[in-house]
């Protein structure tokens, strides 16, 4: 049908509550190509991780069609899908709670190697063999096959979390906050060691976050969540060249510098997210943003293409028309 | 109390700026264990001026928060035993004081924020009682008059203040933040240290905290000691910096001395080990190897079993304090050779 790796359309997530409907994911379209990094940036609850659960059908979408190589997998039965999930795998967030802590790490590595069968008639010498192997692909010391998870550090227990997405050799991983339980020092040896894995397995990722600067170093594509709405998409280096939705403009400016003098004034965002239950068909960003306009409260802004390859959602950013810069007599200033 | 009364409180008890409010001298803090003793904190000393603020910098094990239960008489015992040194706030040796001293001071001359708003506040009480509950310990008040207060701490930290009355829950986490500072804040301490006070927000509600709590700061002349892992608070926040490791500073100076003139091979190891967020070319360079196991700290630089530089000299023995300049401190071996600097971080 088309040459995209995954393509996502329409993608709706809403959990039901007492008081209405969580809208956690709403209407996100987006494709990566092989071999490329998609990276999700947004504030808590703004169903980053929804998303990345969604597109691997860890939970039910309620609506939309991902199609991955071409086959929508929300159609997929029961036994299709179990084929299908070795080549798709996730990286969790917290390698505290994500391990049985009762396996050890020869366990708990070969743990999806024998659910899957991947080596037939494998013998436990196999087995070990090819745990031996991941551990030293993702950098775990040999003598550390008959450990717990609660005898080793955060670094080495997410190390431990990749070894058992790569064991099946996936071609799609899903990196849902990888880094963000762990130390700058081996946050970095990380995220060298997901890098290089690309580049050796032709990996596709979907890296979900809120550290801009990690996304940034990691990311071909960025796109900015808030609250279940795309509100921009583009490559990274063009997104931080020129980001121009406002909530995006004021994530960037919230990035904290290492450097002296290098934090100038902040964009200063009003208020707090609003309720993702059941929101009204406006633009969801209007009651933080600092740009008010007459048309914010008119229906949800739709994801254009501003400029080539530049996706916002934006009443005041049409292509070729940029309300914000050009005519900012027609905005409120709050 | 007025509004006009409480600005009147808040500046006439601060401190002016250039008095030494706090002062740690050769801190030592002992996790004892059936088995084991764990070094968290070694021969720490620093003092922090009215008005200026000390980020305090380390990865998780490093001490920071140890330092500052110590600085509160705070640290849990057992198994924790402070070993030797003195702590001295605004005059009084903190160490030594008996219970119902401390507890005078803490909350007035010095208060503490904690990492995780959570935990820290109690869910059965309204948050303006709880602001009030400190107010009333402090100061001799009646109950209106410290809820009063309350509400005014509510509105200055950004929250309106009919709100007082709601329980911590019915707020998102930025605000239980806030109320927590505004806890912190109620009786004007000339000290505050804050542990790790944003870790749990999102990028734009740190924004929000940390600009209000630079605010408070120059209003009321407070001293700070921010605790952090994160290097961008601290060179937004912060005066002076001290990047601690393995429970003893390594490297203290101002902020430009460790930012622009970073000596310490450890400090330059943080820096590399960040994604630069102009250059995304820039490949990381993450520091070797695990944090030290503070359980069985090498005798010579607790460092040196990771870093590049590390000669015989290193491992042999203790490094000393080093002052290369008026404010820079360094406590690195390599030094000793005159000719030694470190590559530099881009």
């Amino acid at each position: 049908m088309d040459s995209h790796f995954l393509e996502v359309r329409n993608l709706k997530k809403y959990f039901k509550r007492t008081r209405g409907n969580v809208h956690a994911v709403d209407g996100v379209n987006f494709t990566i190509d092989k071999g490329k990094t998609l990276g999700v940036v947004g504030e808590s609850g703004c169903g980053k991780s929804t998303l990345g659960r969604c597109v691997l059908r860890l939970i039910e979408p309620t609506d939309g069609e991902v199609l991955y190589e071409g086959r929508d997998i929300c159609k997929l039965n029961k036994r299709e899908l179990k084929d299908l999930r070795k080549e798709m795998q996730i990286i969790f967030q917290d390698p505290f709670s994500s391990l049985n802590p009762r396996k050890t790490v020869l366990d708990l590595i070969a743990e999806p190697i024998k659910f899957n069968k991947l080596i037939p008639n494998a013998s436990k010498a196999d087995i070990e063999n090819r745990v031996l192997e991941l551990m030293e692909t993702v950098g775990i010391a040999e003598r550390l096959i008959n450990t717990y998870p609660h005898e080793l550090d955060g670094g080495r227990r997410q190390r431990i979390g990749i070894a058992r997405a790569l064991s099946l050799n996936p071609k799609f991983i899903v990196c849902d906050e990888p880094v963000s339980a762990l130390d700058v020092s081996i946050q970095a040896q990380i995220l060298n060691l997901l890098k290089k894995l690309q580049k050796e397995l032709g990996l596709t990722y979907i890296f979900i976050t809120h550290d801009l600067s990690v996304v940034n170093y990691f990311s071909n594509d960025i796109m900015v969540m808030y609250l279940g709405h795309v509100v921009e998409m583009a490559p990274a280096a063009e997104l931080f060249r020129n980001p121009m939705h406002p909530y995006t403009k004021a994530l960037l400016s919230a990035i904290l510098l290492p450097k002296v003098n290098g934090n100038p004034e902040r964009i200063q965002l009003r208020g707090e997210v609003t309720s993702p239950i059941d929101p009204p068909d406006e633009c969801r960003f209007a009651k933080r943003c600092n740009y008010l306009c007459k048309a914010c409260s008119a229906g949800t802004p739709p994801l254009l293409e501003v400029e080539p390859n530049h996706l916002v959602a934006c009443h005041c950013i049409k292509p070729g028309m940029n309300i914000l810069q050009e005519q900012p007599h027609l905005i409120s200033g709050r | 109390m007025s509004n006009e009364s409480l600005t009147k409180s808040m500046t006439g008890g601060a401190a002016e700026t250039g008095e030494n409010v706090l002062e740690v001298k050769n801190l030592v803090v002992h996790y004892v264990l059936k088995k084991e003793t764990v070094e968290a904190v070694n021969d720490v000393s620093f003092t922090l001026k009215s008005g200026r603020s000390l980020g305090l910098v380390g990865e998780t094990g490093a001490g920071k928060t140890t330092t500052a239960l110590a600085i509160m008489n705070l640290v849990p015992n057992p198994p924790g035993v402070i070993k030797s040194g003195t702590v001295n706030v605004c005059g009084h040796e903190m160490l030594k004081l008996k219970p119902i001293e401390l507890a005078k001071i803490r909350g007035a001359d010095i208060s503490m924020i904690f990492q995780d708003p959570m935990t820290s506040l109690n869910p059965v009480m309204t948050v303006g009682n709880q602001i009030a509950e400190s107010v009333k310990l402090h100061e001799d008040c009646s109950h209106s008059q410290a809820f009063d207060r309350a509400v005014e701490m509510l509105e200055l930290v950004g929250i309106p203040g009919a709100r007082a009355s709601e329980y911590p829950h019915e707020f998102s986490g930025g605000m239980q933040q806030r109320v927590v500072i505004a806890i912190a804040l109620a009786c004007n301490p000339r000290v505050l240290i804050a542990d790790e006070p944003t870790t749990a927000l999102d990028v734009t509600i740190q924004a929000q905290v940390l600009g209000m709590m630079s605010e408070l700061k120059t209003k009321m002349n407070t001293a700070l000691l921010m605790i952090t892992h994160d290097l961008g608070v601290v060179a937004k926040m912060c005066d002076e910096v001290a990047v601690m490791y393995a429970g003893r500073i390594v490297e203290k100076g101002t902020l430009e001395d460790v930012f622009n003139n970073t000596m310490h091979p450890y400090t330059e190891g943080l820096f590399n080990s960040l994604p630069k967020i102009d250059n995304r070319d820039t490949e990381l360079k993450p520091i070797p190897g695990l944090m030290a196991d503070p359980t069985k700290l090498p005798v010579g630089c607790s460092f040196a079993p990771r870093c590049s530089y590390a000669t015989d000299a290193c491992r042999a023995r203790r490094p000393e304090d080093r002052y290369v300049s008026d404010t820079h401190m360094v406590v690195c071996t390599a030094y000793e050779d005159p000719a030694f600097h470190i590559e530099g971080w881009q």
